[in-house]
């Protein structure tokens, strides 16, 4: 039975990640996959699509950077309040057993990688983890991903505070060109980084993937304010994980994205 | 079979045309869903400038019904312009419907004024909004006078056909279909959807709409928008594009054979998928085929012939 109405699920702890981001884990039995995304309603305020950074058929995690007016209110609630939570939604990451993957997060993209990273390596894949950030109090999950097996963690900073100093992607080139062997790249945080990581896929002839962030209001293909140009597909449905194949078709990716409006705004 | 169709001295590939308000926002969507069957793209109301919708939740659905109150959100006739060019030139042969909205009487003459410069095939007045309330309050279709007043303002700066998009919302549809006839509509687009309605969270007690109120559709509200047709092609004798609830291919023929010629799609891109244009089509063929119809033109208005033969 289809629903899409949002219920109200019990927020059972938030777990503090970093200096601007928590993690909100919810009593909920949604059965998500790796990528996709829920949206959470707060009533008389708004609701938002949110990755999902955590799900095992009990509970349901949000990391949530508190960057706008909906994340502060977000970021207000309390263990045992409510929240509207329907889906899951959109495409998952996929993978095969047994591949080597390369994964690149920016930010608080970086809780969904850790959630595929999870899941891949209990099918004996190997996984390279690469977290950028603006500064090291904006990196997060490095304690977590550093507890999987079979996951080597690396740090980016844009002002070499920690790991890196620079992109996450030039670690990327760094691993491959260090003679790293990869069959598939994945990645998720602002567009701009990823259309970088694909360039770089393109050059090495390596699969990736990419998670494509666009406005999104119903989140299951009716509105239609997540379309992108020139291929007219909803986001929310044949995305937001698409292959580097369809992202090269699309013509607008790293370059522009619409408002609530349906108005073109550059990145 | 040839499924073409003929309406106001347009040919439409296919009687399937894509509702106002779902999908549309840019050419790229148009194309996407011709090269999925649709016979004909209505796109969102174009509003003369920038027009924010509502806040989220915008749209709700389950098995049962979908409530909506997006707000109709535009970017205004500049980018308009430049989708509905970006559409108009590749020429696919699968007609553009312009929809357009206004605020006052003036907004929606400047609008019509303004799109049909740029000729696409129709225009679609929105007078039947519930979600935007105009100058009164209320939707000028729910007014005869209004509806007939904005409907002879409009045609007197457009020399493309026009439908008037009709509110089920009333009890008078017969009476407004024949006002807004008289007044020089050329074709009728009914319905918009019914209520408004609501849906409440019993958790928090709170209305899940942040408009709190929205227009309801869905496969519930067949039988009613059926019998709206039913009743607007028994008093007027304008094309009209029927829609409300249609899900199947046996749904767009009872949704003809009440007096449409064209059929919104809407609710079925929910229930069916993405190929719904193609797959109520084939449903629609096979049903044609088995029942030795060899144009969907002979189904348009059959019910009001047969109950005029008892």
């Amino acid at each position: 039975m289809r629903d899409d109405i949002p219920k109200m699920h019990r927020l059972k702890r938030v777990v503090e990640e970093n200096s601007i981001t928590k993690t909100f884990v919810f009593d909920c039995d949604f059965q998500v996959q790796p990528g996709q995304f829920i949206n959470i309603w707060l009533p008389r305020i708004d609701e938002k699509p949110m990755s999902v950074a955590f799900a095992d058929g009990k509970e349901l995690s949000l990391s949530i950077a508190n960057v706008g007016s909906f994340s502060a209110a977000v970021h207000q609630l309390k263990e045992g309040d409510q929240a509207g939570l329907r889906g899951p939604y959109g495409q998952p990451f996929r993978w095969e057993a047994k591949q080597k993957i390369a994964m690149v997060g920016g930010g608080f993209g970086t809780a969904p990688l850790y959630f595929t990273a999870f899941h891949a390596i209990q099918d004996g894949c190997e996984v390279d983890l690469i977290v950028g950030a603006r500064r090291k109090d904006l990196l997060m999950y490095e304690d977590r991903i550093s507890k999987l097996k079979h996951t080597s963690l690396h740090l980016a900073t844009d002002d070499g505070s920690a790991g890196h100093n620079g992109y996450n992607v030039q670690v990327l080139q760094q691993l491959i060109e260090g003679g790293k062997k990869f069959d598939m790249i994945m990645t998720c945080g602002p567009e701009v980084m990823m259309a970088a990581v694909a360039k770089l896929a393109e050059k090495y002839k390596i699969p990736a993937q990419i998670s494509l962030e666009r406005y999104m209001k119903c989140g299951f293909g009716l509105c239609g304010n997540c379309v992108v140009d020139p291929t007219g597909d909803t986001t929310c449905t044949k995305g937001p994980v698409v292959p580097l194949e369809y992202v090269q078709q699309v013509a607008e990716f790293g370059k522009y994205h619409r408002d609530s409006m349906g108005k073109k705004k550059e990145w | 079979m040839n499924t073409s169709i003929d309406f106001l001295g347009v040919s439409f590939p296919n009687p399937l045309v894509l509702c106002s308000g779902y999908l549309g926002v840019t050419a790229s969507t148009w194309d996407n869903l011709a090269k999925r069957g649709a016979g004909g793209i209505t796109t969102k109301s174009i509003w003369l400038n920038e027009h924010q919708g509502h806040p989220n939740p915008v749209i709700l659905a389950n098995e049962d019904f979908i409530i909506n109150a997006v707000g109709v959100p535009d970017a205004g006739i500049k980018k308009a312009v430049e989708e509905f060019h970006e559409y108009l030139k590749r020429a696919n042969g699968v007609p553009l419907i312009v929809n357009i909205i206004g605020g006052k009487k003036d907004d929606f003459v400047a609008i019509a004024e303004e799109i049909n410069k740029l000729h696409p095939q129709l225009i679609e007045v929105n007078m039947s909004c519930p979600n935007v309330e105009d100058e009164h309050g209320k939707p000028f279709a729910t007014s005869c006078p209004d509806a007939a007043d904005l409907t002879r303002r409009i045609k007197a700066v457009t020399d493309i056909p026009i439908t008037i998009k009709l509110s089920p919302n009333v009890e008078n549809i017969q009476e407004i279909a024949k006002a807004v006839v008289e007044a020089g509509a050329d074709g009728i687009t009914a319905i918009n959807t019914y209520g408004p309605g609501m849906v409440i969270d019993i958790d928090s007690a709170q209305p899940i709409l942040a408009n709190k109120f929205g227009g309801v559709s869905g496969p519930g509200i067949k039988p009613l928008a059926i019998k709206k047709v039913f009743d607007i092609a028994s008093a007027v004798d304008v094309p009209i594009i029927g829609m409300g609830g249609i899900k199947t291919g046996r749904d767009c023929i009872e949704m003809m054979m009440a007096g449409a010629t064209l059929v919104g799609v809407g609710s079925a891109l929910y229930y069916r998928g993405d190929d719904a244009f193609k797959i109520l089509l084939d449903e629609m063929v096979e049903w044609c085929s088995a029942n030795g119809v060899k144009r969907f033109d002979e189904i348009v208005g059959r019910t009001h012939k047969v109950l005029k033969d008892l």
